[in-house]
């Protein structure tokens, strides 16, 4: 496992790999299982995360009632509305965002990544890259292991948990892995995949966790739409040649550490934040009464 | 904080919404709680502590528990149907607030009553991205995962056990990973939960129930479609 994106990058520059191949490689002799094996596993991961997108329903409504539908507005704006400020595929990630978001509060199947309440943000930009044909099977496959790569890190150096690090642990880093996956889809390499990483997760550096009557719901669902649109702003920055002027394990390290001061009452326990404002507390009171008198 | 996750604990668990430690955890916690009594649960009392007590029905935890003493994965799309399925399946079940001593806090307990009248008391913690922890089973305390091949042997406290049963794992080229023993009191019931790096046949299971002092014998391997 490493310890670092930096020992990823300069793996792959002494021996001339691919990020994914490095991230790859490292499966295999870590759970000791054959090359067939991890790609037969990473290709279900795939195949699962396309029937989550296509099962969305939008007659569906979350046990507080407050989510649902939303995703299927944004897919009606987008292929009606025709004056939108984002172009086409931009409103494809955001639709896809929420359905996967609303989906997950509704107990549909999902894959978590890294996390279910932040499931929604390497759908959102990868299943409508694959749909328009952009990439081939292979390329979505290496792109999800570029992703898990960089989780991994996050998750040995700081924090993939809301309840340990706040949202930025878990949209921050979907966002961070949505990032790099994309680069490497856009023929980014190794450093530019890294730097993708870092940017995206300091833009979403301090955001804290604060689901209305402890909920994935309120404002989960909608912080999925932030982690994809970053990820492919800061893709396509990557691209362009600009780099993190804070190297990325370091950025890591500032998001573990910003976790851990973060006040308790911001870390998952619908204490603080928006869970704190008078219509959270309402709703809390509201959803417990409900399910008291069931 | 160090924790060592492989690349598809990241990408992954394939789950049900919305939470994977309060859905899928849960989810997981009913299913070993199945296996663990041995046979189909006609009746539950569940215990939720914690924030599975307070945020847990807005999260499916109490489906989740239900779906999982159903046998169904974390996975299973029937999840938010669970408690008609358990009423055409038989099972009654019940849920109550419990305040349990040092307990984590998203801890569920289950006294469960099967269909041939065994009967189990099993407390699990949901430790976070799906992740378990069984903490008790039959008031012997224990610290298992069954994230491996997981055989839990219940003996009469006496020397020679241990070596007897271990001895035969090695001989048949089984690695353990992890070994534990709890036991309620000196001379009384002794638990060894084993965790081990290759799943094991049946007949070697049965070969263990045979032995002097073995008083259950329980495998889990959540990778199989156990059926009990």
């Amino acid at each position: 496992m490493f310890e670092s994106l930096q020992s990823i990058v300069e793996l792959g520059s002494t021996q001339q790999k691919a990020f994914w191949q490095i991230v790859l490689e490292d499966d295999l002799s870590e759970r000791q299982v054959s090359r067939e094996v991890s790609i037969k596993q990473m290709t279900d991961t795939w195949d699962a995360m396309l029937l989550a997108a296509a099962a969305y329903d939008k007659n569906l409504r979350s046990q507080s009632g407050l989510v649902g539908g939303d995703g299927d507005k944004m897919e009606q704006y987008r292929t009606c509305f025709g004056k939108s400020l984002c172009g086409d595929f931009v409103l494809k990630a955001i639709a896809g965002a929420l359905q996967m978001g609303e989906s997950n509060a509704c107990m549909k199947r999902i894959v978590a990544a890294p996390t279910a309440g932040a499931c929604g943000v390497l759908p959102a930009v990868l299943v409508p890259y694959y749909l328009e044909k952009r990439g081939t099977l292979d390329e979505m496959i290496q792109a999800l292991y570029v992703s898990a790569g960089i989780g991994q890190v996050i998750a040995h150096r700081a924090s993939i948990s809301g309840a340990a690090g706040g949202c930025q642990a878990e949209i921050g880093s979907a966002s961070a892995m949505a990032a790099g996956a994309l680069v490497h889809l856009l023929g980014g390499d190794n450093m530019q995949i890294i730097h993708a990483a870092a940017m995206s997760l300091k833009n979403l550096l301090g955001l804290v966790c604060d689901p209305v009557a402890g909920l994935v719901e309120v404002p989960c669902v909608k912080r999925n739409v932030i982690g994809a649109v970053n990820a492919m702003s800061c893709a396509d920055m990557a691209m362009a040649g600009i780099i993190s002027k804070i190297p990325p394990d370091q950025v890591i390290d500032a998001m573990g550490e910003v976790g851990e001061k973060m006040d308790v009452s911001l870390r998952e326990t619908a204490k603080g934040g928006l869970a704190a404002t008078p219509e959270g507390i309402d709703v809390a009171s509201r959803f417990s009464q409900s399910q008291n008198s069931h | 904080m160090a924790i060592c996750m492989n690349l598809f604990d990241i990408l992954g668990p394939v789950m049900v919404g919305p939470s994977s430690s309060h859905t899928a955890g849960a989810v997981r916690i009913g299913h070993i709680s199945r296996i663990l009594l041995k046979e189909k649960p006609v009746k539950a009392e569940i215990y939720l502590h914690g924030s599975f007590a307070t945020t847990g029905i807005g999260h499916g935890t109490d489906k989740a528990l239900v779906a999982g003493l159903l046998g169904m994965k974390p996975d299973d799309e029937r999840i938010p149907d669970s408690f008609a399925l358990a009423r055409d399946a038989g099972l009654q079940f019940s849920f109550e607030t419990r305040n349990i001593k040092d307990a984590h806090p998203n801890t569920a307990l289950l006294k469960l009553t099967g269909e041939g009248g065994n009967k189990t008391e099993i407390q699990a913690a949901s430790i976070g991205g799906g992740r378990i922890t069984v903490h008790r089973v039959n008031g012997v305390d224990v610290d298992f995962s069954a994230e491996k091949p997981t055989l839990i042997v219940h003996n009469i406290d006496m020397p020679g056990r241990i070596a007897k049963v271990t001895s035969l794992l090695y001989e048949k080229q089984v690695n353990i990973a992890t070994m534990q023993l709890y036991r309620s009191k000196r001379g009384g019931i002794a638990v060894m939960v084993m965790e081990l790096d290759q799943p094991v046949d049946r007949e070697i299971i049965q070969w263990v129930e045979k032995q002097d002092g073995i008083t259950k014998v329980t495998y889990i391997d959540m990778e199989e479609n156990q059926n009990v």
